[in-house]
């Protein structure tokens, strides 16, 4: 019969192809596409190299909201396993660097998955200490000044490509593609939003609550560091000042444009990393159209609110009748 | 005989000392903002270097970007009952009240980077601060005689939106090319003054301006947006230095790396040695009651590859930037 549409996840699809269209409006050569120094080249190519962070992020950051916790650090977390792996990496050879950045980013989410399973602090003030802590950290170790390397291994993971791909976009996908075999090739996703949606209920039915939330945060840690590699990677150095400034903010935007409640429950993680894509597809489309930068923030938030009133399922009660054409479901859909 | 001589040495070097003895025994209180950038870092290095050179006991108070630390260390230092305060203020307003206490105490206070409110002009002795119009200008004007009547389009890089120093590099800039119809800037966006945002910003002009063919010059506010669009340049197979003209601003050791590599041409030093100029003003002040003019300019000097940027590498280095 007619095609159908995925019951969810439409919206966001939608909302992306959208924003692309708007960019190839403003900027006719958006889709354009070449090949430099055997990578692929193009504006397309870079919504999907610089929003790699952000994705890389928002896979750590969907898990953590789906227990209905968040994870502020990330951002601070970014800019210690960043400046660990400049620091190091005309030193010593690229596992030792990737071992330590990920060693540090694995301590904390540690740290933070501690303080909210087992001191039962609440997540969002538990994370606000490293967030605040952290990049004071990432500052003692650049000693306040950018740290350049030269090390064309790590510079390899910012700048490099994969079969044409950008080295960070490959990340991305093989980040996501782990995530996704961990959690949905194993029970372990199930887990994750049973304790989101009810984490007494989930305890008494014999989960592993505390060993979950911990779980989440350590890989939020993990995802963090390798975002944090990829960002010094990429301007072969480490500024512990700017590195994953703010960026916490847009991984949970990603996260809640990718249709994942702040109260934890169903989640999913690829639509996080879409979001995370039309973020960045945004930001392109705007250094892309030379619009003065101060329209910049009010653009952003238009787009937001847009795609989030998409989301909205009460006005999507409102338009139902045109609604017929997404086939949204009025329950909001089964997870992906 | 013996006696006489020995009198004569003393007297001599009694005279030599009573001469070195005023700067010698002068202690100097410096508020500083605290180290929010690699710029304030050198700033600090350079001011103690300046400071012994001259052999006055300073004493430097970090604030950590905070004014009531800076309100703190003055009243501290006017408790000690320091010869003159080097005062870095943070923000432009809320001064009066503690300035007024060291001026009643007769302590001169010299401002230093940065300026304060224009009401409270008569509270401090002088201002040493860089002119960021003025910085703009220069860098415009060497633009200007490179491009050599040529026509060239140019990008820019702007600082955060709304800092002063961004919005004043931006005029600054804009007049230095105001008499030659042939430079004109074609694209202008924000890149935060971080090297991630100047090539991202970077990466879209060059996509936006036909892959980079029509830009004949960047233009950034600061250095390290710059770091980050020779490297963007450099990805898409263009050659900066030579193809693109590159000029910015601040004059960090890296960007002088990028010019002995023939990859960057010029940048406008935004001088970390803003004390020199200050303790000479106090000298002069103690020793001869000169009045200093109430603003100090500090030099906006232009490198370019001619000026030898690895010796000047080298010599900046180890500043702390």
């Amino acid at each position: 019969m007619a095609l159908r549409l995925p019951r969810i996840g439409t919206s966001q699809i939608v909302a992306l192809g959208l924003i692309l269209v708007a960019n190839w409006i403003v900027s006719p050569q958006f889709f354009d596409i070449r090949v430099q120094d055997g990578r692929l080249f193009g504006s397309l190519i870079d919504v999907f190299n610089r929003g790699a962070p952000v994705a890389l992020l928002s896979i750590g950051m969907v898990l953590v909201i789906a227990m209905r916790g968040i994870d502020l650090s990330v951002g601070a977390v970014m800019a210690i396993c960043g400046a660990i792996a400049a620091s190091l990496a005309d030193t010593h050879s690229l596992p030792v660097v990737l071992a330590a950045a990920l060693g540090a980013g694995l301590l904390c989410g540690l740290w933070n998955g501690l303080l909210v399973a087992v001191l039962g602090i609440q997540p969002i003030v538990a994370t606000l200490i490293l967030m605040v802590a952290g990049r004071g950290i990432a500052q003692l170790i650049t000693e306040g000044r950018i740290v350049t390397f030269t090390s064309p291994d790590l510079a390899f993971l910012g700048g490099g490509s994969v079969l044409g791909l950008p080295t960070p976009v490959v990340l991305t996908l093989g980040m996501m593609a782990l995530t996704l075999a961990l959690v949905r090739g194993t029970a372990l996703g199930l887990m994750i939003e049973a304790t989101g949606g009810n984490p007494r209920a989930s305890a008494l039915a014999g989960i592993g609550t505390r060993f979950i939330t911990v779980g989440v945060y350590v890989w939020s840690g993990l995802c963090a560091a390798l975002a944090g590699i990829v960002a010094s990677a990429d301007i072969l150095g480490a500024d512990a000042n700017n590195a994953g400034l703010w960026l916490e903010l847009d991984a949970i935007l990603a996260v809640v444009i990718g249709g994942t409640s702040l109260f934890g429950g169903r989640f999913s993680i690829i639509l996080a990393v879409v979001g995370a894509f039309i973020i960045q597809a945004m930001n392109t489309g705007i250094l892309l159209s030379g619009f003065p930068p101060e329209t910049n923030l009010v653009v952003k938030a238009v787009v937001v609110l847009t795609v989030l009133l998409a989301q909205s399922p009460r006005l999507g009660g409102h338009f139902a009748g045109i609604g017929v054409l997404f086939k949204r479901s009025k329950s909001g859909g089964k997870r992906s | 005989m013996n006696l006489r001589a020995l009198l004569l040495a003393s007297a001599v070097s009694g005279a030599l000392f009573s001469v070195g003895a005023q700067a010698a025994d002068m202690t100097i209180g410096f508020s500083q903002i605290g180290s929010e950038s690699g710029w304030r870092a050198a700033e600090t290095t350079v001011s103690k270097a300046e400071a012994k050179k001259r052999n006055i006991n300073f004493k430097i108070a970090d604030a950590q970007q905070k004014q009531e630390n800076q309100i703190k260390a003055i009243r501290s230092f006017v408790a000690q009952g320091v010869d003159a305060i080097f005062l870095a203020p943070v923000v432009a307003t809320g001064w009066d009240s503690v300035l007024k206490e060291a001026q009643e105490a007769k302590i001169p206070v010299v401002l230093l980077d940065r300026d304060i409110d224009p009401a409270g002009k008569d509270l401090y002795l002088t201002a040493v601060t860089s002119d960021s119009v003025h910085e703009g200008k220069v860098a415009g004007e060497w633009l200007v005689k490179t491009a050599a009547g040529k026509p060239c389009n140019v990008v820019e890089l702007q600082g955060t939106v709304g800092a002063s120093v961004a919005t004043n590099r931006k005029k600054g800039f804009e007049d230095g090319i105001a008499g030659a119809s042939n430079v004109k800037i074609v694209r202008s966006q924000t890149g935060d003054f971080t090297r991630a945002k100047g090539k991202e910003v970077m990466e879209s002009f060059i996509k936006a301006e036909g892959g980079g063919k029509n830009i004949c010059a960047v233009y950034a506010h600061n250095d390290d947006m710059m770091v980050g669009a020779i490297q963007a340049m450099k990805e898409a197979g263009l050659k900066p230095g030579t193809e693109v003209l590159t000029v910015s601003i601040d004059a960090v050791p890296d960007i002088f790396k990028a010019m002995a590599a023939g990859e960057a041409n010029a940048t406008v030093e935004l001088t970390p040695n803003m004390a020199g100029p200050a303790f000479d003003a106090i000298i002069a002040f103690k020793d001869k009651g000169t009045m200093p003019p109430k603003w100090i300019q500090t030099e906006s000097k232009l490198y370019t590859q001619a000026d030898n940027p690895m010796a000047v590498y080298e010599s900046k280095k180890d500043l702390g930037y």
